[in-house]
This record gives structure tokens, C-alpha cells and sequence, in this order.
């Protein structure tokens, strides 16, 4: 074989391997829908999405996921209100406020925060948030807000992460100027940097937002998990991912199809939040 | 000292706003420091004195709920992934570097791909390796079936971070690789590669950190049989598995608290690795 034979295959090699990710979208998309299409045409679309009642293994079953897309949402919203002023400021200090030294020692701190598995924290949540809870704001403690507290803690390292590298990009001039014209570090920086980082904060606060509606293991730890339609924070709910993986264990036919469409709905929700997040890096990269 | 005091209180008297914004800032950093600090703390001290060496011994039973099979598995599972996922990951890597047309249709087409893969849930993974490996392709619950689906999961973490890494070999190498008469594959192999080595290994060790933590995608595709798999097709369970099935039966609840304490150790060890990789990047 000559040199520009083998040049060639191997240009061809690793193009082939190049494919792999998107071989890998095409098949899980394709058999995720497919899956799903069963328990759509039967149950249909409307009444899958809109219907309140889940009730797969009854004598007339109902298969409604409008319960946990709420469920989703609520501890969400929970998780975004906890966690997203808590991790902006968090990264406004570590960007602008924070020592070189004491910086070494609190970024680690945060990228490990990253690097604790679900399971541990859905156990801190139980030993820990449901206890706090009950006690608190009664009921039994296996809560929506306890599984947002929890979410809002989770996503934390995400949005400083983000945050933090958005607002070193903003120029130094920016502060500089403010503060010569007699802006405090404070004003300086909360007036006039961090909105220049607006879009790359909000890139990680809806990568965060998807992490929370993605997370399973952590919320079905603590969340309750019952099917049903309430905005008592108090009270247990179900989510999308959770909903899977509950019942995937005994499910057969209709029940089956009906839990894979709604992870194909999660899928959904999943590929709107990534564009919104896509779409704003982009324009953050074009700011620049 | 004091009239820094001073000169900070004059400072905050004029503009309450910055002295809010302080405290907020203050605050917030002690919660989000507070809350990493609390969660180790309290599961080692609680954890620790029950590291007995009935947990460690080789055969899981009700009793001494051992968490030795789970911790073989889990280091099965990341050797096993990593050596489908990193071919994968780097020749792509090498591609879209290397090779393909900046800014070419394909190119566009294999970035959104991967940005794709990297923010799809644990779970869908898990509903699609059961659909597919466990049950299209008829693995049944099976360590093959869990390592297929975390390879895939782990796929663009490897890519990304080597695709990063061979963007920073300086062009002058490949230039001189050429000058001396080397082709396209041999400057990949023995000039791009090479240097990009220390790149690459944070890379592996984010997608080992992933792996570890996984439970969501391993559930309905490798199940959560308490043995080491004694052949592909067999399933078990990795140590987040174990953890996740021990605190949800609530029997053993200490057991739980000391098997936290070994997977928190090896979270932390696996962090303190890639900051390690990351600091000797960062000084060349």
C-alpha cells in the first residue's frame, strides 16, 4: 500500500468514527419516538399530554402525564428560585470579589459540588432536606419544595461555572471606567459588568434549568412521588424523569410505550431548553 | 487595618446598595461553600465508623450487604467504557481537527451531535440502552447492555476535551512535521497525539467521575444483581447502584451512611485528579 492510498483509508477511518455521534442522536431519537408512537396513537396525543390521571394498572387504566410535566415545572421553578440568586452571587464573588488565594481554594470547592453523584445527594435529601421540611412546614417531608431545595443546591456549580467565565470576559475597561467615574466596587460591578454578561448568565442558568428537569435519582429520593396535580409545596409530586424510572421496572405493552413516551416528552423538553442555550452562547460568543 | 474600616464604612454610608450587595455576595458564597462542606462532613463523620470489614468482604449477602462486588463492577464499568468510548472520541476528535474543512456542513452536523448527546438526561439514556441493547437486541439486564449505554453518555466529554486539546498543539508543529516529510496520518500520530496527551486524560477522568456517579442510565440496562458480572451478558450493580438500592430499602441505613463514604472518597479522588491534570496544563 503506497503512502497516498493509506492517507486516504485513514482520512476515511477516522471519518467513519466521526459519524458515531451522530449515529448515536439518530438511533436514540428514532428508538425513543418509535417507542413512544404505540401508546400515543392508543391513548392520543392530547389526552397523553393534557390527561390529569395516571392510573396505568387499573381495570380502566388512565395514562395522563399533565400531573408531572407540572411536577417538573413546579420543582424547577423551586430549584431556579433557590439556586439562581445563590449561584450569581456566588460567581460575582468568585469572579470579581474573591482573593487569588481564597479563589484556589473556593473554585475546587465548587467544581466538586459538580462532581458529587445524584445518589448521595438524593441521600443527604432524605437524612437531611425531608427531615427539615417536616419539621418545618409540616406535612411528611417527601415534598416538592424539599426536592427544590435539593435541585437548587445541585444546580448550583452549574451556574457559577457559567456565570463566572461570562463575567471574566467582560472587558476590564468596563469596571475600570465605572469606577473612575466614582462607582463603588459594588455598583461598578452589579451596574454596569454584570449586565454586559447577560447572555452567558443566562446560558447558565438555562443549562442549570435543564440539569433540573433531566435529574432523576436525586428528586425520586425525595419528591414523593405521587401522580397527582397540586401547588402545595408541601406536598409530594411526580416528575417526568422520576415517572420512569418507578415504574420501567414491571411495565409491559401499552404501560411500557406509554412510560417511553414520556421520556420521549422529557426528550422534547430537553432538545427546546439545549437550543435556548445554544442559541445564547452563540450570541454571547458574538458580543465578544 | 482601621482605616480601611473606616474608609469601607464611609463607603457603604454613601451607597447602602453596595453594602446589601456585599452581604449578599457574602452570604452567598458561605451557602454555596457551607452547603459542599456540610454534605461531606456530616456523611464521613456519620459514615466512617461503620466502614467494617464485613462490607468489604468478596460475597454480598442480605446481611453484610458488601459493597466489594459493586466496587469491582464499577471499576469494570469504567475500564470497559473508556475503551469503546475513547477510539471513538479521539478519532472524531482527530476529524474535525485534523482533517475536515472548517466550518463544512459535516462539521456543524458532528458539533450540534455532540452538544446534543452532552445535554441529553441520564435517564433517556437509560430508556434508550433499555430499549435497544436490553431489549431490541435481547442482552436482557446485562453488564454489556450498561457499559454500551455509559459509553455512549460518555462520548462527548472525550471528544470535546480532546478536540480542545489539539486545538492548543501549536500549528508550527504540524508544519514542522510536514516540513521533514511526514504525512498527514504520521504528524496525527506522532507529533498532534503525543502533546496532546495531558488534554485527553481530563477528559478521561471527567467521563471516570461520570461513570462512578451513574445510576439513572444503569438501572434498566445493567439491573442491580448484587454480584460481580462473571461474564457480559450477566447483570450487576456499580457502588452509586448499590448505594441508591440500599438507601431506598431503608434496612441499613448505617451501611448506607459508610458506602456514601466510599463513593464520596472516590469522587473527591477522582477531583482532586483532574485539578491536578488541569494545574500541569495550565502551567505549560
Amino acid at each position: 500500500m503506497n503512502n497516498q492510498t493509506k492517507e486516504k483509508l485513514a482520512r476515511n477511518i477516522f471519518f467513519a468514527f466521526a459519524l458515531s455521534s451522530i449515529l448515536a442522536v439518530v438511533l436514540i431519537s428514532v428508538f425513543i419516538f418509535a417507542g413512544g408512537m404505540p401508546a400515543l396513537k392508543e391513548i392520543g396525543v392530547a389526552e397523553f399530554v393534557f390527561g390529569t390521571k395516571w392510573k396505568p394498572t387499573a381495570a380502566t387504566p388512565y395514562y395522563g402525564v399533565a400531573s408531572m410535566i407540572v411536577g417538573s415545572l413546579l420543582i424547577t421553578v423551586g430549584a431556579v428560585i433557590i439556586g439562581v440568586p445563590v449561584g450569581i452571587f456566588s460567581a460575582v464573588f468568585l469572579s470579581s470579589f474573591c482573593p487569588g488565594r481564597l479563589h484556589r481554594v473556593i473554585n475546587p470547592a465548587v467544581n466538586l459540588l459538580a462532581g458529587i453523584p445524584s445518589v448521595i445527594y438524593g441521600f443527604f435529601g432524605i437524612i437531611i432536606i425531608v427531615p427539615f421540611v417536616r419539621n418545618v412546614f409540616g406535612g411528611n417531608g417527601n415534598s416538592i419544595l424539599a426536592a427544590s431545595i435539593l435541585l437548587g443546591i445541585m444546580i448550583l456549580p452549574t451556574i457559577v461555572s457559567v456565570s463566572q467565565s461570562a463575567i471574566r470576559a467582560v472587558p476590564a475597561a468596563y469596571y475600570e471606567g465605572a469606577v473612575a467615574l466614582g462607582a463603588t466596587k459594588e455598583q461598578a460591578v452589579f451596574k454596569v459588568v454584570l449586565p454586559a454578561a447577560k447572555s452567558g448568565v443566562l446560558a447558565g442558568v438555562i443549562l442549570g434549568i435543564g440539569r433540573s428537569i433531566g435529574e432523576t435519582m436525586a428528586v425520586q429520593m425525595v419528591a414523593g412521588n405521587q401522580p397527582r396535580i397540586t401547588f402545595d409545596m408541601t406536598k409530594g409530586i411526580r416528575t417526568m424523569t422520576t415517572n420512569i424510572v418507578l415504574e420501567m421496572a414491571e411495565a409491559a405493552d401499552l404501560h411500557r410505550s406509554a412510560l417511553i413516551a414520556t421520556g420521549a416528552l422529557l426528550f422534547l423538553f430537553i432538545l427546546i431548553i439545549n437550543s435556548m442555550f445554544f442559541v445564547l452562547k452563540r450570541r454571547m460568543n458574538s458580543e465578544r | 487595618m482601621n482605616a480601611k474600616i473606616k474608609q469601607a464604612m464611609a463607603t457603604y454610608k454613601r451607597s447602602p446598595f453596595s453594602f446589601i450587595m456585599r452581604l449578599m455576595l457574602i452570604l452567598s458564597i458561605t451557602f454555596t461553600v457551607g452547603m459542599l462542606a456540610f454534605i461531606l462532613i456530616y456523611i464521613l463523620a456519620k459514615g466512617i465508623p461503620y466502614l467494617s470489614p464485613g462490607l468489604f468482604s468478596f460475597n454480598y449477602t442480605s446481611e453484610n450487604v458488601s459493597m466489594m462486588p459493586s466496587i469491582i463492577t464499577t471499576l469494570m464499568m469504567v475500564g470497559l467504557s473508556l475503551i469503546i468510548s475513547l477510539p471513538f472520541g479521539i478519532f472524531t476528535a482527530v476529524y474535525l481537527v485534523e482533517y475536515a474543512v472548517k466550518g463544512s456542513k459535516v462539521v456543524e452536523i458532528i458539533r450540534l451531535t455532540t452538544e446534543t448527546l452532552s445535554g441529553i438526561p441520564s435517564i433517556v439514556y437509560g430508556l434508550f440502552g433499555n430499549i435497544f441493547f436490553v431489549t431490541a437486541l435481547g442482552w436482557k439486564y446485562s453488564f454489556l447492555a450498561g457499559v454500551m449505554t455509559i459509553s455512549i453518555m460518555i462520548l462527548p466529554l472525550i471528544m470535546r476535551t480532546t478536540e480542545e486539546a489539539l486545538i492548543a498543539v501549536p500549528d508550527d508543529w504540524r508544519q514542522a512535521s510536514f516540513g521533514l516529510g511526514a504525512g498527514n496520518l504520521r504528524t496525527v500520530f506522532k507529533v498532534v497525539l503525543p502533546s496532546a496527551v495531558p488534554g485527553i486524560l481530563s477528559g478521561v477522568i471527567l467521563a471516570i467521575g461520570r461513570t462512578v456517579g451513574e445510576t439513572a442510565a444503569l438501572i434498566y440496562t445493567l439491573g442491580t444483581m448484587a454480584k460481580i458480572p462473571n461474564s457480559l451478558f450477566s447483570s450487576g450493580r456499580t457502588l452509586a447502584l448499590h448505594m441508591w438500592v440500599l438507601s431506598g430499602e431503608g434496612l441499613h441505613i448505617n451501611q448506607a451512611y459508610a458506602t456514601a463514604v466510599v463513593l464520596i472518597v472516590m469522587v473527591v479522588g477522582i477531583n482532586a485528579l483532574s485539578g491536578l491534570v488541569a494545574n500541569k496544563l495550565q502551567k505549560r
